[in-house]
């Protein structure tokens, strides 16, 4: 069954036409990848997604419900979590803070006056914040401030803070970037360790193949803001039009 | 952790102990001294530093915690006054309706100008709020004169109803909490010291602690948090699933209530209401108050506060004539010289000095005097720690607030 269902969307920037007419299905507990070459769409369609971007045409459903029109913090309460390719924390708060705003933000919704309550109160947030700082393996940095925190860190913090609210469907976008080799690594194992835990879907963009392929169920191949193929990673790896869209680049 | 811990309770309790005692602390040269001008233990300084310690502690609510930096909130302040002089006019001299009216209106009149002023933020969101408050000053002083009664200001007169107390004759009525003049005063005489309690400032000490103890409780809620994280990261902030939007607009209604509550006070001690609380170097005035003291930290604003009321009421005082009996025992060149020199910081000049200690704050001290504070207490922490006390060591590593 598939949970995000994207339909003829396309997105024009001025002159250029950055999505031309995506069609993408994502089954349910999938991981599905988007790859494709510098200035191919991807983050456009992510965007579009996310609700930072409204498409000019098409649909996107989501679980049966449409996602076009509604505000960020909509689509998140609906469940969609999204991972930045820079890491997007509250760098001003420490790591345990960082955790518990997430589920606070689960639980109460988009906006609750709860003003005059104790955070040290809410042991169900405090030890679920706990939990899951344990789980990325962050507990002993829960009360440095978010911002003093390497860049590894603060990516496995991002994820940590997305998968505290235990969303149905995570957008990761470009996960690895500039990560040094051992980090990237750990970032997969993470990655891995979360899909046989939960049941969660997962869109991710990626450059770095080594990581689409350790993760990749479907693989879907953009270039110049259309979808060009989408097969399984092993017959995506010798797909001839790929080879020249995209990993024939890498070649060069 | 966030919690009104232990730390919270001694602050709140040291906080209580200086306004009960700031009668005797504030004032402590002997009357006759010729040091007792530094005096500020008299009640209506008093009931400034209180006063406008309150508004700084709603006024950091706003911009310690969610950075948006109102440059309008005389403008509630103002509307507060005016609010709880017409409750007197009324109504009753009784102070409790003119304050729960006042900080009503103050809450009002905020929701109004947030609802608007925080569709933009940064410097933009600081524009607008100026301008609304510019915008209410004018106001005030023309059109609404029926209300606010332009350049004289809202005033008591024997002709008003005031529905619930018996009719005045004579003299204008005065103020009161259920039959107690807030004017009222007691003064000690201790020695050649002399002490002034008040009841006015009292019952203002009084309620300046429990705003203080809310803004604790604030600090330390799920919803404090969320008006850092909305200073800290907007995006993530609505990638999180949470809307920005009320969360910055409960905390201007509620900085907003603070300017009325402290509006209706300075009413309440001295029922007079005028267009220039509403002016924009009333709102400068706050502003400094929160950054002098601390943006952000829990007491900085309260000191911030007291510190500007000092200078204003205290600096402004030392006179040319003033200046020459201190120097009196010098050589009279030296004298003339000396007299000359340190003129310009006082007296009129007080802004001078306020305005070089301001910098001075601001370039060495980032957090404020509460900074301030921390350093010397490191300092003296780090040689504890030399001596091998292992209770300070351990508290070095807390972060302070």
């Amino acid at each position: 069954m598939s949970i995000l269902e994207v339909k003829n969307v396309g997105k024009r920037f001025g002159g250029l036409q950055a999505l031309g007419d995506v069609n993408l299905s994502i089954a349910e507990n999938s991981c599905h990848a988007i790859i494709g070459p510098n200035g191919a769409g991807k983050s456009t369609l992510l965007n579009c997604l996310i609700g930072k971007l409204i498409p000019d045409t098409g649909s996107v459903m989501f679980d049966g419900q449409s996602v076009l029109g509604r505000k960020p913090h909509e689509i998140n309460q609906m469940g969609i979590s999204r991972v930045f390719q820079t890491p997007e924390i509250f760098a001003d708060l420490s790591v345990w803070e960082n955790v518990m705003i997430p589920i606070f933000a689960k639980r109460d919704g988009s906006f609750r006056m709860h003003a005059f309550e104790s955070v040290a109160r809410e042991r169900k947030v405090v030890d679920g914040a706990m939990q899951m700082l344990d789980d990325v393996n962050m507990a002993d940095k829960r009360d440095l401030l978010a911002g003093s925190l390497s860049r590894g860190d603060k990516r496995r913090l991002e994820m940590a803070m997305c998968l505290s609210q235990n969303p149905r469907l995570l957008l990761l976008d470009e996960p690895t970037a500039g990560m040094a080799r051992a980090d990237t690594n750990n970032t997969i194992e993470l990655l891995r360790e979360i899909r046989t835990k939960r049941d969660i879907t997962m869109v991710i963009i990626e450059h770095d193949m080594h990581v689409v392929f350790s993760l990749a169920d479907r693989i879907t191949v953009l270039a110049q803001g259309t979808p060009l193929v989408e097969d399984t990673p092993d017959r995506i790896k010798g797909h001839p039009k790929v080879q020249e869209a995209y990993l024939g680049e890498a070649a060069h | 952790m966030q919690s009104f811990g232990r730390k919270d309770t001694i602050l709140l309790i040291v906080v209580a102990l200086l306004v009960l005692l700031a009668p005797v602390i504030l004032n402590p040269f002997p009357q006759a001294s010729s040091l007792a001008q530094f005096n500020a233990g008299y009640p209506d300084l008093m009931q400034r530093f209180v006063i406008f310690g309150i508004f700084a502690i709603g006024f950091n609510i706003l911009f310690g915690l969610t950075g948006y930096l109102s440059f309008g909130h005389a403008a509630f302040l103002g509307a507060g006054s005016y609010a709880a002089v017409w409750m007197f006019k009324l109504l009753s001299m009784n102070v409790i309706p003119a304050i729960v009216l006042a900080v009503v209106v103050g809450g009002l009149f905020a929701a109004l100008i947030g609802y608007v002023s925080l569709r933009r933020s940064g410097i933009y969101f600081s524009i607008l709020t100026l301008a609304f408050a510019q915008m209410s000053f004018a106001l005030a002083y023309s059109v609404l004169t029926p209300l606010t009664n332009g350049e004289t200001g809202l005033q008591l007169s024997l002709s008003d109803p005031r529905i619930f107390d018996p009719a005045a004759t004579g003299s204008l009525p005065t103020t009161n909490l259920f039959g107690i003049d807030m004017r009222a005063t007691t003064t000690i005489f201790a020695g050649p010291w002399e002490f002034q309690l008040n009841a006015g400032y009292y019952m203002s000490g009084l309620i300046m602690l429990v705003a203080f103890w809310l803004s604790i409780r604030i600090f330390r809620s799920p919803f404090g948090m969320m008006l850092r994280a909305v200073k800290s990261n907007q995006q993530r902030m609505s990638y999180t699933g949470l809307s920005t939007r009320p969360y910055t607009l409960a905390a201007f209604v509620i900085s907003g209530m603070y300017a009325g509550l402290a509006g209706g006070l300075l009413a309440a001690m001295d029922p007079l209401a005028g267009a220039e609380r509403m002016q924009w170097t009333a709102s400068g005035e706050v502003v400094l108050m929160t950054i002098l003291g601390g943006a952000g930290s829990l007491i900085g604003p309260v000191l911030g506060a007291g510190f500007i009321k000092y200078f204003e009421n205290i600096f402004s005082k030392i006179n040319d004539s003033v200046l020459h009996t201190w120097f009196g025992a010098l050589p009279d060149g030296l004298e003339t010289a000396l007299v000359t020199l340190v003129h310009p910081f006082v007296g009129k000049g007080w802004h001078l000095t306020l305005g070089l200690l301001f910098m001075l704050v601001v370039i060495f001290l980032p957090g404020g005097l509460v900074e301030g504070g921390r350093r010397i207490r490191g300092v003296v922490g780090r040689r504890n720690r030399k001596a091998g006390d292992p209770e300070a060591r351990a508290a070095s590593k807390q972060p302070a607030e």
